[in-house]
C-alpha cells in the first residue's frame, strides 16, 4: 500500500517535472527559425522579446504565434545574419511599422507623460496629503480655546483624586 | 473651501470616466503609417495575372493609383471587391493588387472579374513588412510621383470611397504634374 503510494507520487512528480521542462522551452519560436550561430540567436531573441507582434498587441513576437510574428522574426534574423547592428535592426523596424512597435517606448518629447506621468501623480498626491496633514495640525492647534478657570480647577480636582494617595 | 474640496473627487471621477469613455471609441489597431508621404518601397513581384509579366514600384508612377493589398482568403477582401470593380470599371480608377500569403490568388483571379491593372504576388508577405501591412485588406493612395499619400485599413465600400478617398483623390489629381 505504502509502497503504491509512493511509486504514484513518483509518478506525478515525474509528469509535473516534465510539465515545468516543456513550459520553459516551449516558446512560438520553431527550430527552423533559429540561427546556427548561438550568439546571433541570443542577440535576435533578446532585440524580439522587445518587438511588438502587430496582430497579438500584447505579445512580443518572440511570444506570438501569429504569421506576421513569424515572418517578422525570420527577417529580424535576417538582418543581424547580414551584419546589421541591433539598432539598425530594431530601426528597420520602427520605419515600417512605428514606434508602436517597440514594447519600451523610447523617451521623447511626446512620450514624456507616459514616462513621468505616474512619478508626477504620485508627487501630486503626496503634495496634498502633506498640505492636509499640516492644515488638520494646524486646525486642531487653533480651535482649541483656552480653558476658563473653573474647567480648569476642575480638571486638576479630578486628576487629584485619581493620583495614588 | 470646504465645499469645493468635496466636488475634487465627483471632478476626478467625471474626468476618469470620460477618458476611458474616450478610448473605448479608440480602435488600437488602427496604427499610423510610417509610410505616408514617402516614396513607394522599391518592389518587383512576379504577376499573378499576366504570365511573365511582373509588378513594380515603377509601374506605379505617373498617375494617381490604387495599391491594394488583398487575399483570397480574407473576408474583407471578398467584401470590398465588388466595390472596387465598380471603382475600376465605372469610375475608371487605375487599381493595382498585391496578393498577399496567398497561395490561391491566382486560381481566384480568373473564377471573379478583376479590377486590378495587374497584381503582384507579394507571397513571402516581404512587400506586405515593407509596407507595414499588418493585416488584409489595406488600401494606399500612391501620387503620379509614386509616393504614398494614403492608407486606408479595412474593406472599401461606397461610403468610405466617399468619405476617405474621394477628397484625397481629387486634392492629388489637381496637383501639378
Amino acid at each position: 500500500m505504502r509502497r503504491r503510494r509512493k511509486a504514484a507520487a513518483r509518478r506525478i512528480a515525474s509528469v509535473l517535472g516534465l510539465l515545468l521542462a516543456l513550459s520553459a522551452t516551449s516558446r512560438a519560436v520553431t527550430p527552423d527559425e533559429v540561427l546556427p550561430d548561438p550568439k546571433l540567436e541570443a542577440r535576435a531573441r533578446a532585440l524580439s522579446q522587445n518587438l511588438r507582434c502587430l496582430v497579438c498587441q500584447n505579445q512580443s513576437i518572440d511570444d506570438s504565434d501569429a504569421e506576421l510574428a513569424h515572418d517578422l522574426r525570420v527577417l529580424l534574423r535576417e538582418r543581424l545574419t547580414a551584419g546589421d547592428t541591433d539598432e539598425q535592426a530594431i530601426g528597420f523596424m520602427v520605419a515600417r511599422y512605428g514606434n508602436f512597435v517597440l514594447l519600451k517606448p523610447p523617451l521623447q518629447g511626446d512620450t514624456l507623460l507616459l514616462w513621468f506621468g505616474p512619478a508626477l501623480l504620485l508627487g501630486g498626491a503626496a503634495i496634498a496629503f502633506g498640505l492636509y496633514l499640516r492644515r488638520k495640525g494646524a486646525d486642531t492647534g487653533a480651535s482649541a480655546p483656552p480653558l476658563a478657570a473653573e474647567e480648569q480647577e476642575r480638571i486638576e480636582a479630578i486628576l487629584s483624586e485619581r493620583r495614588p494617595a | 473651501m470646504g465645499r469645493l474640496m468635496a466636488l475634487v473627487p465627483i471632478t476626478v471621477f467625471v474626468a476618469v470616466s470620460a477618458g476611458l469613455g474616450l478610448s473605448l471609441s479608440n480602435d488600437p489597431r488602427k496604427l499610423p503609417s510610417m509610410l505616408i508621404d514617402k516614396p513607394t518601397p522599391a518592389f518587383r513581384l512576379a504577376s499573378l495575372d499576366a504570365p511573365g509579366g511582373s509588378l513594380s514600384n515603377d509601374d506605379l508612377k505617373g498617375t494617381v493609383a490604387l495599391l491594394n493589398v488583398f487575399a483570397s482568403w480574407c473576408p474583407g477582401c471578398r467584401m470590398e471587391h465588388p466595390t472596387l470593380v465598380a471603382l475600376a470599371h465605372k469610375s475608371q480608377i487605375p487599381i493595382y493588387g498585391v496578393s498577399w500569403k496567398d497561395p490561391s490568388g491566382a486560381r481566384w483571379l480568373q473564377a471573379n472579374p478583376s479590377p486590378y491593372v495587374r497584381v503582384g504576388d507579394d507571397a513571402s508577405g516581404r512587400l506586405g513588412i515593407d509596407l507595414g501591412v499588418t493585416g488584409v485588406p489595406e488600401t494606399f493612395v500612391i501620387d503620379r510621383g509614386g509616393r504614398i499619400r494614403y492608407r486606408y485599413e479595412g474593406p472599401i465600400n461606397d461610403s468610405v470611397w466617399q468619405e476617405r478617398f474621394a477628397p484625397v483623390f481629387a486634392e492629388l489629381r489637381s496637383e501639378p504634374q
